[in-house]
């Protein structure tokens, strides 16, 4: 795998929409072909290589392409925004969106990122050592299909409305989460290892969902069925399982109602 | 003002009986004249098709509900805005594609005059407020009718000289232009929770039937001496079995004559038909079945009615439509967002949206049902091809519709590699029956110029070549002397004009929009009526007493409205 190293030089006085900075675009480009990929600040695009410096050599494909990014990206968005393989390291805190409608390959952020992280992700690998904020793995605001595949994992704390309307895919928070958790859920799984205030899994009518920690105030549409022991992300112990949103309708498959299952750890 | 002359085009103009000749035709001024000096910009059309400038009787583009289909889809501009070209505005939006869009996109396709297919009178303002803002095509806006409190109390009790005097009042008052029923009575029984599923099904309260409301209609529509018909969307739409319902309202014409001066002949324009011709009782490929065959025979033999296809595209599209219990009924099929919204004492409206996803059975069903209808058509003349936009699929797609149509092959190759259940709709529809039909390029122009310029009662302004007509004309990259082998180019062409003038104005030169700020017009019907007093008290009652408007701010003021064209029509003469 090629590697290829921009280093932020210069910072934008707005903030960059820099969803170019995927494997995909960089692949079997040269050098200075990647400087001159156009990101936009505001409503004028500047060529890449006016606020970083770029280094190394990109792969044939996006697979074999690896970028490395260095420098402050605070005022950075949309990195790896729909890739479909290769892999990203940030090394920075990052704006919004990193790793939106990703599909594939592998993106880690060793900071913080800001909200819409992994919005919408189909597939691959997003994690964040650090926090973030709001809609993490959420759908498009007003779109049904939120989180389909992959695995989006915050080693802290995260904000509110986290995988909603998911629908397949892995969410897993190491710290805390504020409110709305799988709302509005289809399927998928979350994982919080923190505490979480309130509106775990309203409206949601399949998927699972497990907390470590305690829920401040539980939805009333969920119900006790009984306590049972799970592996939870390489972890066994026991939880109080409960289902909902009873408030929903309720799919049918083979033969069985279907519901959203909440976990709660005992 | 600048001459131009298309040379040797092969020019088709069923006005005209003109079938693909060669022949040049002249504009000076905004009209189509015989000939232009020698000075005239030539736009050379050797090898390809020359047409007026298209129609279209039915589309939602315009309005309250097609704002709020907008704003309450944020995800039908993700990724399918395509970035703004240097001389034009911002286009965005798939399946509720912004004014602009609107407007360029039907100039690519060729198209000069719109109707915007539902205007709830109260909110006629805004209606008339993004016809302003729509560039380049004309259009006209038919206010909703057919759960109207007024109409129902003077139908319930016979009274059609007050029926057209309200009607002839709101058509002033909203600069309306003729008179639209959407599952009449059922929006209103709706109020009370209900529905009415068949024509004879009581509306809770007025104590009147469908059947009474579409015959009262017509009949006020004929004494006004209206350019358009009455346009229907019947009960019942989308749901199995329907085809009963839609037979027994097409019926209701039976004993009625057109009254105009337009040459209008018919007294009931029936709006996609594509939902209504439905068969079995559950959308399940065992139960359901298309009727397309049976409405059809009786739209066939009876002159009295009009048709518009609303074809399936396939596409993930927004349902938007005055139906308000239909969109109650689908939100809870596909289980997406749904909003709703109740007129007051007019009408009411909802919105869903809906993927026709070729993966289904139905949805397959219904693209074959949704071609039936026109080949199915003796008449092409009274068969017009629509989407019921955004209903059934965005109308930037009637390319593709025109594609299916004029090529057997491109149908069959889609049910056999692009649907899932290409056999059983294959058994369950006629489209099988039809895998041979195909249309002319002539019997396009009928179906989507002359015969809906006709219907519309616009003959004179719009959907023919003839001298002196408004010089809205579409150059497409068609030869009709060598008919292309791959389908794919009918798309390509009818979907990117070659050229295009509009009220003689070049507006799309060499497939590029050139110029969009030619002066578009706002049609509408001035209709007056005899002084009529108990009607005139009975609107100030009601606003009195129900509305939450008064009277005063009731009317769409004169700066609302772009550029009126008013027809008068004038029944105290």
């Amino acid at each position: 795998m090629n590697t290829v190293t921009i280093t932020m030089v210069k910072q934008p006085q707005l903030f960059l929409e820099a969803d170019l900075i995927t494997p995909d675009q960089f692949a079997g480009k040269s050098i200075e072909a990647i400087g001159a990929i156009e990101i936009s600040e505001g409503k004028i695009k500047y060529p890449l290589a006016s606020f970083a410096k770029i280094e190394g050599v990109s792969g044939a494909t996006a697979a074999e392409t690896k970028i490395v990014l260095n420098g402050d990206l605070t005022r950075v968005k949309r990195i790896g925004q729909q890739m479909t393989a290769g892999e990203i390291i940030i090394n920075s805190n990052v704006d919004m969106y990193t790793g939106g409608w990703m599909k594939g390959g592998k993106i880690t952020v060793n900071g913080n990122a800001d909200s819409f992280t992994g919005i919408a992700m189909a597939g691959g690998e997003l994690t964040i050592n650090g926090n973030c904020q709001n809609h993490v793995g959420s759908a498009y605001r007003g779109d049904w299909r939120g989180m389909t595949g992959g695995v989006l994992r915050v080693t802290g704390n995260v904000g509110n409305d986290i995988g909603t309307f998911m629908r397949g895919g892995t969410i897993i928070v190491g710290g805390d989460a504020f409110i709305h958790v799988h709302t509005h859920g289809e399927g998928g799984t979350i994982i919080v290892k923190g505490n979480i205030q309130a509106r775990v899994g309203g409206q949601s009518v399949k998927g699972d969902i497990f907390v470590n920690g305690k829920i401040d105030f539980m939805m009333p549409g969920y119900k006790y069925v009984e306590d049972v022991e799970k592996d939870v992300d390489g972890v066994k112990a026991v939880y109080a399982h409960y289902v909902g949103d009873l408030g929903e309708r309720h799919p049918e498959a083979k033969g069985q109602k279907v519901f959203t299952n909440l976990y709660l750890k005992k | 003002m600048t001459e131009y002359i298309i040379k040797n085009g092969c020019v088709i103009d069923p006005t005209q009986g003109i079938n693909g000749q060669k022949m040049d035709i002249c504009i000076k001024d905004g009209k189509i004249v015989d000939k232009v000096s020698n000075s005239a910009k030539v736009i050379d059309a050797t090898g390809k098709t020359v047409m007026a400038g298209g129609v279209d009787i039915h589309s939602h583009v315009a309005g309250p509900k097609v704002d709020a289909g907008r704003l309450f889809r944020p995800e039908d501009k993700l990724f399918k805005s395509p970035n703004r070209k240097s001389n034009l505005r911002m286009e965005m939006g798939f399946s509720v594609p912004s004014v602009s869009k609107t407007g360029y996109d039907y100039a690519r396709m060729g198209y000069g005059f719109v109707m915007e297919a539902a205007m709830p009178p109260l909110e006629a303002a805004h209606v008339h407020e993004e016809i302003r803002d729509t560039p380049i095509i004309d259009e006209a806006a038919m206010p909703v009718l057919g759960n109207n409190w007024f109409l129902l109390e003077y139908f319930k009790n016979h009274e059609i000289e007050n029926a057209g005097a309200y009607a002839s009042w709101i058509l002033n008052a909203t600069r309306g232009y003729a008179l639209k029923c959407v599952n009449p009575g059922g929006t209103e029984a709706w109020g009370w929770g209900l529905n009415c599923i068949t024509i004879h099904d009581k509306v809770p309260y007025f104590d009147i039937t469908p059947a009474e409301i579409v015959k009262g209609l017509i009949e006020t529509n004929e004494y006004l001496r209206l350019p358009h018909s009455i346009h229907v969307h019947a009960n019942n739409l989308g749901n199995p079995g329907n085809y009963t319902t839609t037979l027994d309202t097409l019926k209701l014409v039976e004993g009625y004559k057109a009254n105009n001066d337009f040459g209008r002949e018919q007294v009931m324009h029936h709006t996609h038909l594509q939902f209504h011709c439905y068969g079995g009782d559950s959308f399940k490929s065992s139960s359901f079945e298309s009727k397309s065959k049976e409405v059809m025979d009786y739209v066939n033999k009876q002159k009295g009615l009009t048709i518009d296809t609303g074809n399936v595209t396939l596409d993930e599209t927004t349902t938007m439509t005055a139906d308000g219990p239909f969109e109650y009924h689908l939100t809870h099929l596909n289980h997406l967002k749904w909003t709703n919204v109740d007129i007051e004492l007019e009408t009411a409206a909802g919105i869903v949206p809906f993927i026709y996803d070729p993966k289904t059975y139905i949805a397959g069903a219904q693209w074959a049902i949704g071609l039936e209808l026109p080949l199915f058509a003796k008449d092409k003349d009274r068969c017009f091809i629509t989407t019921d936009h955004p209903n059934a699929g965005p109308f930037w797609r009637y390319p593709r519709i025109y594609k299916w149509l004029l090529s057997a092959n491109a149908r069959n190759d889609l049910i056999k590699n692009e649907l899932k259940y290409g056999d059983k709709v294959l058994d369950t529809t006629y489209i099988g029956e039809l895998s041979d039909k195909e249309i002319s390029l002539y019997e396009l122009a009928q179906m989507t110029r002359s015969g809906v310029a006709k219907a519309l009662g616009l003959s004179n302004l719009y959907g023919s070549l003839k001298t002196g007509m408004n010089a809205n004309v579409a150059v497409y990259d068609i030869d009709p002397e060598n008919l292309p082998s791959d389908p794919e180019q009918y798309e390509t062409a009818f979907g990117n004009v070659f050229a295009f003038f509009k009220d003689g104005v070049l507006c799309i030169e060499n497939h590029d929009i050139v110029n969009y700020s030619m002066p578009k017009k706002t049609v509408w019907v001035n209709s007056i009526v005899p002084e009529n007093k108990q009607v005139e008290r009975d609107i100030r009652d009601k606003f009195l007493h129900s509305y939450t408007v008064d009277l005063e701010n009731y009317a769409v003021q004169e700066e609302h409205v772009h550029n009126p064209y008013a027809i008068k029509v004038d029944i105290t003469e």
